[in-house]
């Protein structure tokens, strides 16, 4: 036999003693060089760039997410993040019934929009039932009900140099101390113009409530549900996004989520 | 020829006719150690990833309104104050200090999966996915180049094909396992041919397949893949199954090592050579050198 046979009773204490260092090891080893803007930590980010060509590549423009039956929504959608916005703008919209609120269309557009509640729901809506995928893990299927973000670009004429729809909120998520921090985030313009991006005011066949993002809030159904901001008041057609926030194109992509949230 | 021969054996200090032969190519010591940087660390950051969500269902979506949980790990006060408890099938079960309930003493705070067991340590699910997503990228290459490499060197087909002969020697295979009692020969024995190609072959590709299915955009490109496997959150369960068959697979794996001769398994994954118990023929390692 070989010359590295072992006892049993070896064998036990060695394989214990081997077990328990793993255990004893610890991971806070990796920590320090993981936060944002650390050299590491961009080094591995370069594999979101190359999940979003491999995915933008596979899927192109057009690939429709799964849609579900009736029959699968079997519970109200659950919701997430801020479910009732503390802020007094918001508040005054709310206790008027969003009357006064608008939808504003700015930036790099030929045509800026102000668009009243009525005037989105006269445009031609979409319907459908589709899954929300939280980041977290979990997901609920619902049917939501909006404008085609599309119709609206097309109605605002969008300049060929305008490359990211970004969404403002109205909803406070973050007190700091350089002040309020607003939920905000970007797309891009193939997910802005796909046939299943609305601008949803409707979810299972009624308006939209304040906990899912009254008056309005955007459905991306090939993203995570990050990328879905509620709340909404502006759409701004911008080049780029390192000037606003923290640069990374949306609060909780500068808060470490990936910008691309596909996967 | 008998003078080469000669001269080989006796070159051996010990005199005995055990010998050295050149076992393991250079891709698989390569992929070897990639996978196994690869999983380390995928493993660590699944399992932060996990603990945003510490719940498992089965079927399109998860349950709040309705019953389809079928692992939760959670904490909960009791008269004892907070405990840790896992909840299996219905079937629940205190693990405080390990899952649900964890810290050094005094600073417990809930927690599915413990610190030392996460990356980073503390709680954030973006960087973990940074480090998750790295590394799908890197273990799926690496399991793409030792697929074609396996092919093309004949590794595949010459070491880990089952062949009847394998099925033959199965039940004293298993005795052998059982008593501790190893072989040391150019072939895998049959358990582990079923091991290597069972993670190789079975659990790898499904973890891939399940991680890509949990991808709201790959859904677009594959709709038909959550329905073959009952649906995104089914995915999820399934691509945390698989994660603990890996990590028994990985605790047999080094306690299999560790009993077979850890010195000598271990310089056949890093230089490929490897010290078998029967005299290798001369032409072995010319042959085998691919």
């Amino acid at each position: 036999m070989a010359k590295f046979q072992i006892t049993r009773r070896k064998f036990l204490t060695a394989s214990s003693l081997g077990l328990s260092g793993i255990a004893l090891s610890g991971c806070d080893a990796f920590d320090s060089s993981l936060g944002i803007g650390g050299g590491l930590r961009s080094f591995l980010e370069n594999a979101n760039g190359l999940t979003y060509r491999a995915q933008r590549l596979l899927a192109g423009r057009d690939a429709l997410a799964p849609e579900f039956t009736e029959a699968d929504i079997r519970q109200p959608q659950r919701p997430n993040g801020v479910t009732a916005p503390d802020d007094d703008t918001y508040k005054g919209l709310l206790a008027n019934n969003f009357a006064d609120w608008r939808l504003e269309v700015t930036g790099l557009v030929e045509k800026p929009l102000s668009l009243s509640r009525e005037q989105l729901q006269n445009m031609p809506s979409r319907t459908q039932i589709t899954r929300h995928d939280c980041v977290e893990g979990w997901s609920c299927i619902a049917k939501w009900t909006g404008t085609p973000l599309s119709l609206v670009l097309d109605q605002a004429v969008v300049k060929p140099e305008a490359r990211y729809v970004m969404f403002h909120c109205l909803d406070t998520i973050e007190q700091s101390l350089s002040g309020d921090i607003k939920y905000y985030g970007t797309i891009d313009l193939i997910d802005a113009r796909h046939p299943q991006t609305i601008l949803a005011y409707g979810l299972n066949g009624k308006p939209l409530p304040v906990e899912n993002g009254a008056p309005l809030r955007v459905r991306v159904e090939r993203q995570l549900g990050y990328k879905m901001p509620k709340y909404l008041y502006k759409i701004e057609l911008v080049d780029g996004f390192a000037n606003v926030g923290g640069g990374r194109g949306g609060y909780w992509e500068d808060n470490g989520y990936d910008w691309y949230g596909g996967i | 020829m008998d003078t080469v021969a000669n001269n080989q054996s006796a070159a051996k200090p010990d005199g005995k006719d055990t010998t050295l032969i050149y076992r393991q190519s250079r891709w698989t010591r390569l992929t070897h150690w990639i996978w196994a940087l690869s999983l380390f660390f995928m493993l660590l950051s699944g399992l932060q990833i996990f603990n945003a969500r510490p719940q498992l269902y089965i079927g399109k979506q998860s349950g709040f309104e309705f019953h389809n949980t079928i692992l939760q790990i959670g904490a909960e006060n009791t008269a004892n104050g907070p405990r840790g408890f896992t909840e299996i099938l219905g079937h629940r079960f205190d693990t405080t200090g390990v899952l649900g309930w964890s810290g050094p003493l005094g600073q417990e705070t809930q927690r599915a999966f413990p610190s030392w067991l996460t990356i980073p340590s503390y709680y954030d699910l973006g960087t973990a996915r940074v480090v998750h997503f790295f590394f799908a990228w890197v273990l799926s290459a690496t399991l793409l180049i030792w697929l074609v490499a396996g092919l093309i060197n004949g590794h595949i087909r010459r070491d880990l094909a089952p062949r009847m002969s394998d099925l033959r020697k199965l039940p004293r295979d298993i005795v052998d396992h059982a008593k501790l009692k190893f072989h040391h020969t150019r072939e895998y024995n049959t358990l582990q041919k079923m091991a290597y190609g069972g993670v190789l072959f079975v659990l790898l590709p499904l973890m891939i397949v399940t991680g890509l299915a949990m991808s709201p955009s790959m859904d677009s490109v594959l709709p038909w893949l959550n329905e073959i496997l009952g649906g995104r959150q089914t995915a999820r369960t399934i691509h945390f199954t698989i994660m603990l068959l890996l990590v028994g697979f990985f605790i047999i794996h080094i306690l299999m090592i560790l009993a077979a001769g850890p010195i000598n398994e271990l310089r056949s994954i890093i230089t490929g050579w490897y010290r078998t118990d029967l005299p290798a023929k001369h032409d072995e390692p010319a042959e085998r050198n691919v």
